[in-house]
């Protein structure tokens, strides 16, 4: 690798990486909120709400994003519907990490004392009240650094979007690497710009799990 | 009963069922509570009264029998023999005027002492936050804690968070007041800062139902008590009688034990 | 050939199914060989970073940082790609192996530390103080309590390692999802053929998962001081 090589591949790279981030961004955001709303409809009181959920999050878990991206992509494309494949990514990874956010959620809900929701009642909440008011709240501090973790290794699995070409960084490597014929190089430098965005992320996500820790939560 | 004239139920429970699976808690309970009554219900542990005292504002789900609240009916309306649940925004608009009092207090930890009595006001009534946590203050101040409005509760003594959570259930006005063995979570020495503000309220005239522990208090504060065994009310009557003269030999034998233990508990303190 | 895409799916099953299973056979191999890598460099990983010495300690420090912070993905791309460029060149399945092994013998590092940091250091005390050595406190009361900690993470471990191994088709390894893309790309059966590729990643992995979480309770239950 000349420094010429280097200086032609770094502004490629880095757009790439921006792509990388949005993409994280995008799904992160969508699993954020697709979770939530999983983790309530797996609490509900019908039945059927609570079996198409729960199936949803075995299914989902039980199969590899790969798999999932492939379905949306390819799969839907022969039915008729093409997405742009960076739209795929976002959609198929934000529902993938969906079902591991519900779990997430989930948890959180259950370590909230069964108390905690008795007193919201009988105060005269409805359930939505004391969901929003007195469990979530809490919930937080719990959810929050599995969740940065999940965060990390969302991050991480966007590259597997480069296998249904959707453009992000190792896609753009990909590309240079069989433009150059310096794979190596390529792959490390990618490799380094992976860490350069992931690490502060894990660090962050150790801090939070620290700081959370003696939180205000009734047990 | 002639002075009773004039006074209306405000609690009526028609043959009250309840099981947890093949155990049956509750045994057919029947039980009317006037307004202004302040009733405690004593017995051993596992006899029920804490389970009955859950099911009249439906934090526990009866299995069978009727309750009323100024007759109108809580958690299910029946037409015929159909039974049909109560929507969950009916059930909240009942149990709003059934104040709580919970053994392990149950304040939410990430609320302030203040916000912990005006959430329910805010959220539940929609008053205003500024007019609820003004009328919050003055509650906790008739608590004796008005100089602990900011403090979170894991800062306040088990004494002072139960006192916040009695604030927080009169926050919501309740007509009907139920204490879940008040004070059985706390320290010795803190029992006493409790029953004086639940002695207070009965003073003003509350309705109150008391399950409790405390023999010397519930005689103290009671119009009428009850003595409840394997999931049946098996006497009642006004304290002198029920502590004095006990018509069955099942309340003497409980009576016996409790007052040997606390006697004993009195002497190796 | 005639008919809708299902039809012709449900016409070619036999063959399409019988290929598919080869590739589940390579899938096994991989997520295998990577476990058994992943815990062998797990556990040096977990001795480096509890070493009395700063360097050595910062060597595993620096391994778990490193391989977690970059996607699986790139690794074998560097492994397979990247080494062919320097003349080792590797074949698909052990370059898989490899790969997955390095990346996971980093996550396997903390499972193993924190499985060790769990047991109270009271345990090891008190067991050299009714004069066991330290390799028989090790052996008789620290580990097996370590092994309850750390049991349900490597099962979770497996189920994710299992998943993973799909993106080693991108290196050509004759895994699941590499013969299915090979599949789609004669029959354009894309739905179908990975619909079933779904079916049959959850055929293995559902059960991996009910034992898990068996292993779970099971464990809970289990005391530890």
């Amino acid at each position: 690798m000349t420094w010429t090589d280097f200086s032609e591949w770094l502004p490629q790279l880095l757009v790439a990486a921006g792509g990388t981030l949005k993409m994280s961004v995008l799904a992160f955001t969508l699993a954020v909120f697709a979770g939530l709303l999983i983790a309530l409809a797996r609490t509900s009181r019908r039945r059927a709400v609570s079996a198409v959920a729960t199936c949803y999050v075995e299914l989902i878990r039980g199969t590899p994003a790969l798999t999932q991206l492939f379905l949306i992509y390819f799969g839907l494309a022969s039915a008729g519907v093409i997405l742009p494949a960076f739209t795929a990514a976002v959609v198929g990874l934000g529902l993938n990490y969906a079902a591991y956010m519900s779990e997430v959620y989930r948890a959180g809900i259950a370590a909230v004392h069964r108390g905690q929701r008795e007193a919201a009642l009988a105060i005269g909440m409805t359930n939505a009240l004391a969901m929003r008011n007195i469990i979530l709240p809490q919930a937080v501090r719990i959810v929050v650094p599995p969740m940065a973790n999940y965060a990390v290794s969302l991050l991480k699995d966007t590259s597997v979007a480069s296998l249904i070409s959707a453009p992000e960084l190792m896609l753009r490597a990909r590309d240079l690497s069989s433009e150059y014929f310096m794979p190596m190089e390529l792959y490390v430098l990618a490799g380094v710009m992976y860490l350069v965005m992931a690490y502060p992320l894990a660090k962050g996500a150790r801090y939070l799990e620290l700081r959370m820790g003696q939180g205000r939560i009734a047990s | 009963m002639p002075d009773d004239v004039g006074r209306r139920p405000l609690l009526r429970i028609v043959g009250l069922h309840k099981r947890f699976g093949t155990l049956e808690v509750l045994r057919g309970v029947d039980l009317q509570v006037l307004a202004g009554e302040k009733l405690s219900i004593i017995g051993p542990s596992g006899s029920g009264k804490t389970t009955l005292l859950r099911c009249i504002n439906w934090l526990e789900r009866p299995s069978d029998g009727e309750i009323l609240i100024d007759d109108q009916p809580i958690g299910e309306t029946r037409s015929g023999d159909r039974r049909v649940e109560m929507r969950d925004v009916e059930l909240a608009r009942m149990r709003a005027r059934i104040g709580m009092v919970f053994q392990r207090f149950n304040l939410f930890p990430h609320l302030t002492a203040l916000d912990n009595v005006a959430i329910g006001p805010i959220k539940v009534l929609r008053q205003p936050k500024q007019e609820a946590r003004r009328e919050a203050r003055a509650l906790l101040d008739k608590v004796g804690l008005a100089h602990k409005c900011d403090v979170y509760p894991d800062m306040l003594s088990g004494g002072q968070q139960q006192r916040v959570a009695i604030a927080r259930a009169l926050a919501m006005q309740p007509t009907l007041m139920l204490f879940d063995e008040a004070t059985s979570a706390l320290d010795p020495e803190l029992v006493g800062e409790v029953l004086t503000v639940i002695r207070g309220l009965a003073a003003e005239g509350m309705t109150m139902i008391i399950v409790t522990h405390e023999m010397q208090f519930a005689e103290d504060i009671s119009d009428r008590v009850i003595f409840m065994d394997h999931g049946q009310i098996v006497e009642q009557g006004p304290p002198h009688q029920i502590f004095r003269a006990p018509a069955e030999t099942r309340t003497r034998e409980f009576l016996r034990a409790v007052i040997d233990r606390q006697v004993y508990a009195a002497e190796t303190a | 050939m005639s008919g809708g895409p299902w039809e012709r799916f449900a016409a070619q099953f036999p063959e399409l199914l019988d290929t598919l299973l080869l590739g589940v056979e390579m899938t096994v191999i991989v997520t295998f060989g990577g476990f058994v890598v992943a815990m062998v460099l797990g556990m040096a990983g977990a001795l480096l970073r509890n070493a009395r010495m700063v360097p050595i300690r910062m060597l595993g420090t620096l391994y778990v940082d490193v391989f977690r912070s970059v996607p699986v993905l790139t690794q074998l791309f560097i492994i397979y790609f990247g080494l062919a460029e320097l003349g080792v060149k590797l074949d698909p399945i052990p370059a898989a192996i490899i790969g997955f092994g390095i990346n996971g013998g980093a996550y396997l590092t903390e499972v193993f530390r924190a499985g060790i940091e769990a047991i109270h250091r009271g345990q090891n005390e008190a067991a050299l103080a009714i004069g066991m050595t330290r390799a028989q406190a090790l052996r008789v009361i620290v580990l097996p309590q370590a092994v309850r900690v750390v049991l349900p993470p490597l099962g979770n471990f497996a189920i994710g390692l299992l998943k993973d191994t799909s993106v080693a088709s991108s290196v050509a390894a004759p895994e699941l999802s590499f013969r299915a893309h090979m599949l789609v790309d004669q029959t354009y059966l894309s739905t179908q053929i990975y619909l079933t590729v779904a079916a049959l990643y959850l055929a293995m992995s559902l059960p991996l998962a009910y034992g898990v979480r068996k292993l779970e309770r099971r464990m809970a239950r289990g005391r530890l001081a």
